[in-house]
């Protein structure tokens, strides 16, 4: 890793976006070690001191790393698919530089050992920083709490079942209301398992001609309303993964008008892709939950602008050839995507449908926000966690390049605009585009 | 005023509704009670010729003990009745029950029974006198009368004191009745438990609702534990024994945050590990769990001689 010796280093010729403080400008931003010393458009107006090494941006932003709440890591347990040194590079090559993974690992990640585990090898590679969800329930069956103040002790930042559902209304309950007694919150895949039960994409006149079984789009609303529910009930803070659907968002509003304590995010592939996506039973267009109608789509669209939805995740899958190279209803979900977060949600830039500090602090200051942890945002004395990104280089996504160690992408092919140049972790340079 | 009119109710089924005098005066009995129960010549012969029945639905032996003792005392004549909840089809059983105890002329029946509500419904069928003894997660009230006593001889007085009651809150008759009756009395009372172990709307019954032990004990006079039925428990309600101790059970860490001369109660059986630190439970200057039970068998002998001395008249 070509680590740089701890100096202080400047950036120079850069478009600074802050989400956080709002700050988009030409400018240049100074590191010294791990921290962030200072930044501004004025900066370094003089000259750069001759003792300080000097980074030339020619133009190029200049960001906080980026912060993925929702990516599935696989290690312990599935290091064939991913390991968290591969998931490590393919992360900062995306420009993410803190993410938090899915307990669904083998075992699972419902005890102080593993959350232990997970944040010590993810420290001793020294790429992207890795928090942990932990379990809910454990071993994720959805019966008995896990040790939710102990966990939260040793550093998960929030409780979840992961790609499953919370199903039973009781112990959703006493999960909520458990984790408000820690101040903690609970992550839903708000998705009615019955309802969901072997069905491999979105239901509709696509799913009928392709001779496939449906997910209704009702699956994700009754979850929702049921949660809504119990939220009210407890008190307790809720966070919905991956909204895909029109009523989901829109519960999700009506319920923050109400003031209730929720949040929700949503993955790129929900925004830039719909159903058709799936055509000829591209499996790699299998996702969880499924991609959805052209109307869904849109609003999703919507519920980015209005605000509903608080923040955009990658929704990291890797799933190996094996699981994938099979018939459609038999392959795995989900989709990799820590390559693919910035390209693909600056379409939402360059279809002008937000500005371009509006999708950074989607990706930055937002999650970050939700889920307490001091990242996404330039400040003095902060870790100097960075990305410097060409928000308009053309290219096609191009999954045999990806560092992840699966090439499971839904946008393969696709030509994107916006490449990430340098990430930064600690004031270290971990990533350079060729 | 004389010991007949002191306390004018047939029953004592609950702490709630019972005025503040009337609770002094049973606390006043009590207390002449615990000082004849330490003289050499215990026997009374207050209750002589009468019949205590104990008629318990659920296993206990502290409490059918100390009434026992307490009617044994007064020389009473005492008969356990054990019956296995389990075994009984509820509701019409329990009124038969009480038909046939009609037919015995008994004079005071002690129940304990599994089911919220359960003495009551007793109560009304029977012609004796009930003490309500524990049901389901309602009341027990000689438990908050004798935990009362104990503070009330250790402080010197219940108003103006903080008492915090910590644990399963939810399912705790002891809960319930200590809370009426502090409240009763002019103390401020806090609950202190996660909130999956909280009843709802806890705050409507007048307490202080925390979630964390080092708050919720700060300056507190009482530290009043619970009982956790962890076998019921767990997964549920909490996660495990080791999570529930570490942020839930009084060890010297967290009771460090209370007044110095806080007094650390708990109505027993205890769950040593779980709820509290062994060595604390038994620490002879902060913990007054072992003169609880001597003043449990006072506060029985007092209810059972109001309630005997008030069967002749005639409440509504």
């Amino acid at each position: 890793m070509a680590a740089l010796p701890p100096g202080r280093i400047a950036y120079v010729n850069a478009r600074l976006l802050d989400p956080a403080s709002g700050l988009d400008a030409a400018g240049a931003l100074l590191t010294d070690g791990e921290t962030i010393v200072e930044f501004g458009p004025g900066l370094f107006a003089a000259g750069v001191p001759s003792d300080v090494e000097v980074v030339d941006c020619a133009g190029a932003c200049l960001a906080p790393g980026l912060v993925d709440m929702r990516v599935q890591l696989r290690e312990p347990g599935e290091e064939h698919k991913e390991s968290l040194r591969s998931a490590g590079e393919a992360a900062v090559a995306g420009g993410v530089t803190s993410m938090v993974c899915l307990p669904n690992t083998h075992p699972v990640i419902d005890d102080v050992a593993t959350v232990e585990f997970v944040a010590r090898r993810a420290r001793q590679i020294g790429l992207a920083k890795v928090y942990p969800y932990a379990a809910a329930t454990k071993q994720l069956e959805g019966k008995e709490l896990s040790e939710i103040g102990l966990l939260a002790e040793a550093g998960a930042l929030a409780f979840t079942d992961g790609t499953k559902a919370l199903r039973n209304a009781q112990t959703m309950r006493r999960a909520l209301s458990y984790a408000a007694t820690f101040g903690v919150m609970i992550v839903q895949h708000p998705e009615e398992p019955a309802l969901a039960e072997g069905g491999v994409m979105n239901e509709g006149e696509m799913a009928s001609r392709l001779g496939l079984a449906g997910i209704p789009p009702a699956a994700e609303a009754m979850m929702l309303e049921r949660d809504m529910r119990l939220v009210e009930l407890t008190g307790g803070r809720y966070h919905a993964a991956h909204l895909c659907t029109a009523d989901g968002i829109d519960i999700i509003r009506r319920a923050k008008a109400r003031g209730l304590p929720v949040s929700c995010d949503t993955a790129p592939p929900y925004f830039a892709l719909n159903e058709l996506a799936v055509g000829e039973y591209r499996t790699f267009a299998k996702l969880s939950p499924p991609l959805r109608s052209e109307d869904d789509r849109r609003a999703v669209v919507q519920g980015l602008r209005d605000g509903t939805i608080d923040a955009i995740a990658s929704d990291h899958a890797p799933q190996d050839q094996d699981s994938k190279r099979l018939p459609f209803a038999q392959a795995a979900f989900g989709g990799v995507g820590l390559e693919t977060l910035l390209p693909v949600s600056l379409e939402l830039y360059h279809n002008g449908h937000l500005s371009l500090l509006e999708i950074i602090g989607l990706l930055t200051a937002a999650p970050a926000r939700l889920l307490n942890l001091a990242a996404g945002q330039l400040k003095a004395g902060a870790p100097a966690d960075l990305m410097v990104f060409d928000a308009d280089q053309p290219h096609r996504i191009a999954p045999d390049n990806f560092r992840s160690k699966s090439k499971n992408s839904p946008f393969d092919g696709r030509p994107v605009q916006g490449r990430v140049l340098l990430t930064v972790i600690d004031g270290r340079l971990v990533y350079q585009a060729k | 005023m004389t010991r007949e009119t002191i306390f004018p109710h047939r029953h004592l089924l609950g702490i709630q509704g019972l005025a503040p005098t009337e609770i002094s005066a049973l606390l006043d009995l009590s207390d002449d009670y615990v000082d004849k129960n330490r003289s050499a010549d215990r026997k009374m012969t207050t209750l002589r010729g009468k019949t205590v029945i104990n008629l318990f639905f659920e296993n206990s032996t502290r409490t059918r003990t100390s009434f026992e003792l307490a009617g044994k005392r007064l020389g009473a004549d005492v008969i356990n009745m054990q019956v296995s909840a389990s075994s009984v089809a509820k509701g019409e059983t329990l009124i038969d029950t009480a038909m046939t105890l009609n037919a015995m002329h008994v004079d005071v029946l002690v129940v304990r029974h599994p089911d919220s509500g359960a003495v009551k419904l007793l109560s009304d069928k029977v012609n004796c006198a009930v003490i309500n003894g524990g049901d389901g997660s309602h009341e027990h009230p000689t438990q908050a009368l004798l935990d009362a006593l104990t503070i009330r001889r250790r402080k010197g007085h219940l108003d103006g004191l903080t008492v915090a009651i910590c644990g399963d809150v939810l399912h705790s008759r002891v809960a319930r009745s200590n809370i009426h009756l502090l409240n009763t009395m002019g103390a401020q009372v806090r609950v202190v438990a996660p909130r999956t172990l909280l009843p709802s709307q806890a705050e409507r019954l007048g307490v202080e609702v925390f979630h964390d032990m080092r708050r919720g004990l700060a300056d507190v006079d009482i530290v009043m534990m619970l009982r956790v039925q962890h076998e019921r428990m767990l997964g549920s309600f909490i996660p495990s024994i080791r999570e529930y101790f570490h942020f839930f059970g009084l060890d010297y860490e967290k009771l460090a945050a209370a007044k110095p001369d806080a007094l650390i109660m708990h109505p027993g059986p205890m769950n040593r590990g779980v709820e509290i630190d062994s060595d604390l439970a038994d620490d002879v200057e902060r913990s007054v769990i072992r003169e609880q039970v001597e003043m449990g068998v006072a506060v029985r002998m007092a209810c059972l001689e109001v309630l005997t001395a008030n069967l002749q008249k005639d409440f509504r």
